[in-house]
């Protein structure tokens, strides 16, 4: 055992690719006998990662779900930001510029328009939940913009550590599900050209949840949408601490 | 040289991180303001222009091209050291938030994508 260990672990990275590889392996193997392609293989993996994420988070009590099981600490480095900007960007390569132009300023516009609504719909469910104290409700609206914006704002204008771990929750729920609802939806909200996927970026805004999204539901869309949601976390962070508590605050 | 691409790939992803963390710092927010997306821009530019062309073609673009490719896996290793217990623990109140602006987003995309330029079907009929 301790021999297995010491090889994986002082591997670690390499075991991530051969796990991942199995894994992709075994979601299109699943996609094609299953499903007969209606779903596509690479949704069945990121499924398959959410729910080892999942197991792995309440096994071991961390919070980067299986990359805390300590034979699988490669996942956190090759799934980490680096390695994900990384290829994000990689994937811009082959792009025209003049399907960028066609959609510059409703890719904008969809940025300010998706961290508003989120934020308002947020905020509105705090309100629901019976939440009265301005800093509580901002921060939750926040954490609806990304899990990012929720801990950045509610640090910022001083919310309780409890508020803050509530939007980072509301923001992850944010996250999974734009990760997992994409494939099903993009055929309804007209979801397959570089045109919509920017507005889709913009309006959605969480890098990983567009990231994989889009990955399952048609790699080419993919550097449409990542490149407006990268901006989005950074409208998100400006709007909340300011304009957005100013104006919550004016209100409770 | 592949290694020509693959450092194409970083240089544009450093610059684009620098200006992201500079706007981030400018703009007082505590972010990196859209750096990942200006390094999209970089790349953009120079695969379409001649003068990077040695950087961008046979072996030195297979480069960028394996990265590219690379990406799904990237993204199934990502999901899978996402905080999944913690969303799940988060309650009502977080599932709830999570949801409903997601569907709410989800519907604004068919109403925003009609702004701007005519829609959609460009990319089949534009093929040309």
């Amino acid at each position: 055992m301790d021999i297995i260990e010491t090889v994986f672990v002082r591997n670690n990275l390499i075991v991530a690719f051969a796990v991942v590889g199995v894994t992709i392996w075994l979601s299109y193997f699943l996609a094609d006998r299953l499903t007969h392609g209606r779903i596509h293989g690479s949704a069945i993996a990121i499924a398959l990662g959410l729910l080892a994420a999942y197991f792995g988070g309440v096994a071991t009590g961390g919070n980067t779900g299986v990359a805390d099981v300590a034979l699988l600490g490669g996942i956190g480095l090759m799934g980490g930001g680096m390695m994900r900007d990384f290829a994000i960007v990689a994937t811009a390569f082959g792009v025209h510029l003049s399907e960028l132009k066609k959609a510059g300023m409703a890719g904008v516009i969809s940025i300010f328009a998706g961290v508003i609504v989120s934020f308002v719909v947020g905020a509105a469910i705090a309100v629901m939940f019976g939440y009265t104290d301005a800093a509580a409700i901002t921060t939750i609206g926040a954490g609806a913009v990304t899990y990012i914006v929720g801990p950045v704002t509610g640090e910022a204008i001083g919310a309780t550590d409890a508020v803050i771990t509530l939007s980072v929750a509301a923001g992850l729920v944010k996250s999974i599900l734009v990760m997992v609802g994409t494939p099903l939806v993009a055929r309804f909200i007209g979801l397959d050209n570089p045109q919509s996927a920017m507005v889709f970026g913009g309006l959605m805004g969480t890098t990983s949840g567009v990231a994989a999204g889009l990955a399952a539901t048609d790699p080419k869309l993919v550097p449409y949408g990542a490149m407006t949601a990268t901006f989005y976390t950074g409208v998100g962070c400006l709007l909340g601490p300011s304009i957005l508590f100013f104006l919550v605050s004016a209100m409770f | 040289m592949i290694v020509y691409g693959v450092a194409l790939l970083s240089v544009c992803l450093i610059l684009g991180m620098l200006i992201g963390e500079t706007l981030g710092v400018l703009l007082g927010v505590d972010a990196n303001v859209g750096g990942v997306g200006i390094a999209m821009l970089f790349l953009v530019f120079a695969s379409n222009s001649d003068i990077f062309k040695s950087l961008t073609e046979d072996a030195a673009g297979s480069g960028i091209k394996f990265w590219s490719a690379m990406y799904i896996p990237i993204v199934v290793a990502m999901a899978a050291r996402q905080n999944v217990a913690a969303a799940v623990d988060g309650g009502l109140l977080a599932l709830f938030a999570g949801v409903a602006a997601v569907v709410v987003s989800f519907a604004l995309v068919p109403v925003l994508s009609k702004l701007g330029n005519p829609p959609e079907s460009l990319d089949k009929e534009g093929a040309n």
